[in-house]
């Protein structure tokens, strides 16, 4: 099968209410294909209802819907079983949870947890939070020049027998793929319970849990063309038995008393209140539609674009690549020596290139490059070769701008 | 004459300069190179702050590049000055810009202006990002509440 990229476009009513614009922020939020409007929409329209709860026939319908759509994910990550898939509002919703939940159950004072400097705040700080107060010692896989994790030190921390590492698949500022495969062996062999970010790396290919072997999976639907405000705490049903709630209230209760209350059964016991039901309709939909699309061709046309822009960035004089191009994911930070990011964003704004500049929720990982920040361009399939141009061709106008 | 006297004396003067002589290109000009580019003149021709006046009590929160401001109220005259700094040029020219509207005035003509027109005046504001203009908002907000506009 090959790539219809028009046909693959066609799908985002997005690019037709906005021509103007090129979009290059995907690594913060994609665009929905239609597919992924409509299920919403037809949820609200025809099935709305709250689920578990209701004695009617609407509530069954609605939470059969829901149901399946749990069916869907984890058919989609190949889980072993639909009660290892936890619905939450995304990915840092299920790392506060991970690092809550894991706390005096599996972590007790004098512990140790491992993240990376490459780390999402979303990974670093609710593990800082949480670490301090219950006298658990966080470590940090250091970077190589490379702006990679560095393996001989990560062997090197495992040595020290965390209990926990908590790692990112993919980089949000480099766009770099990390060996997390070999990692979860490594720390597996360690004695360390694993958890993998996959917020921008679920895209990369479709997830496999039973052959990645980690402990714990999370992602948001939004970063895979589904709706905001729902994502997936996935866990091997043995481990997500360890975590402590983050909330409590609704489904997730099976009897309360004053005297005391009784948990639900996994996965409900992990999700208080009513749920994002449309929401969970939707990422369903978004991950069917995604497989009608032939994966290695859609993967083979963002490599093209990555491959443009980065060597049409590696061309223009003053440019800074904070990124390397191989075995990346298709983000591309970079910053012009001598400018502020922010100058260098808002000029590609004024030209309508959508861009993200700042730190982007990784500061740890920016000073460990000694850089302030960096304008990031992150692809998407639905990107073109003429849009790649136009950004060059934008980012051309800056420094002419700026050293002019 | 200690370092701030200074800085603030040689900002007004700035100030002035700009106003007589590049204020008037930015309103003429109408294409939105040009526009940045006289923009970032501004800027540039506002004095920077010396290292040691570069303090973490000065920066403003809330904009995605450090900005410093740096407010004095002058007894004598009884009007409000400013100086300014920023590591991002077009924020440093939009700041400039309202400054050259605010610099030296008093308590009671500070009422009289619209803070929230200070950048939109030169058809500016819809140049710029939401990140953007959420710094700016928080300059506006310091701002006002320096010329005791707010509580």
């Amino acid at each position: 099968m090959n790539f219809d990229l028009a046909a693959f476009r066609a799908e985002f009513a997005f690019f037709d209410q906005n021509p103007d614009w090129v979009y290059l922020d995907n690594a913060a939020t994609m665009h929905k294909p239609a597919a992924v409007v409509a299920a919403e929409t037809e949820f609200y329209q025809k099935f709305n209802a709250n689920v578990h709860r209701g004695a009617h026939q609407l509530s069954q319908q609605a939470t059969q819907l829901f149901e399946q759509s749990r069916d869907t994910v984890a058919a989609y990550v190949n889980a072993r079983s639909r009660e290892e898939i936890i619905w939450c509002s995304g990915a840092t919703a299920a790392l506060n949870q991970l690092a809550f939940g894991l706390m005096g159950s599996v972590l007790q004072p004098g512990d140790r947890v491992l993240i990376s400097a490459m780390e999402h705040h979303a990974n670093i700080v609710p593990w800082q939070f949480h670490c301090q107060q219950h006298g658990v010692q966080l470590d940090v896989i250091p970077l190589t020049v490379n702006h990679q994790l560095d393996l001989a030190e990560f062997k090197r921390l495992l040595a020290l027998k965390p209990k926990v590492v908590s790692v990112t698949q993919v980089s949000n500022v480099l766009g770099h793929i990390q060996p997390v495969a070999e990692m979860v062996q490594l720390a597996k062999a360690a004695g360390a319970l694993t958890i993998i970010d996959g917020a921008q790396g679920v895209l990369l290919q479709q997830p496999d849990m039973q052959q990645l072997d980690c402990d714990f999976y999370v992602f948001s639907g939004h970063k895979i063309y589904g709706p905001t405000g729902i994502g997936v705490l996935y866990g091997r049903q043995e481990t997500l038995e360890l975590l402590k709630p983050l909330l409590y209230g609704g489904e997730m209760i099976q009897q309360v008393s004053f005297s005391g209350t009784t948990l639900n059964q996994l996965p409900y016991r992990l999700e208080a209140g009513t749920p994002n039901i449309a929401g969970a309709v939707g990422l369903a939909a978004a991950l069917r539609w995604l497989q009608q699309w032939d994966q290695s061709a859609i993967a083979l046309h963002k490599q093209q674009l990555l491959k443009q822009l980065y060597e049409g960035l590696a061309q223009l004089p003053g440019i800074e690549l904070l990124s390397q191009s191989s075995k990346n994911a298709g983000i591309i930070a970079f910053n012009i020596e001598g400018e502020h990011h922010s100058d260098v964003a808002a000029l590609l704004d004024q030209q309508q290139i959508a861009v993200r500049a700042g730190s982007h929720c990784a500061m740890p990982l920016f000073a460990a490059m000694h850089k302030n920040g960096a304008v990031r361009l992150s692809l998407a399939p639905y990107n073109t070769e003429q849009e790649i141009v136009r950004t060059l061709l934008a980012i051309k106008q800056v420094l002419e701008i700026l050293h002019g | 004459m200690s370092n701030l006297t200074l800085l603030m004396s040689q900002t007004e003067q700035a100030l002035q300069n700009i106003k007589q002589q590049q204020l008037p290109l930015l309103t003429q000009t109408t294409d939105w190179q040009s526009k940045y580019r006289i923009l970032m003149q501004l800027g540039k021709g506002l004095p920077s702050f010396s290292p040691e006046l570069q303090r973490d009590e000065l920066l403003i929160a809330g904009c995605d590049s450090k900005a410093w401001l740096l407010h004095e109220f002058d007894q004598d005259s009884s009007r409000h000055y400013w100086a300014f700094d920023s590591e991002a040029r077009i924020i440093k020219g939009l700041v400039t810009l309202a400054l050259c509207q605010l610099n030296g005035l008093s308590a009671s003509e500070l009422t009289q202006i619209n803070f929230q027109q200070l950048f939109a005046l030169q058809g500016l504001q819809q140049n710029l990002s939401p990140s953007r203009q959420n710094g700016l908002h928080a300059v506006i907000k310091t701002l006002s509440m320096q010329a005791g506009l707010l509580d």
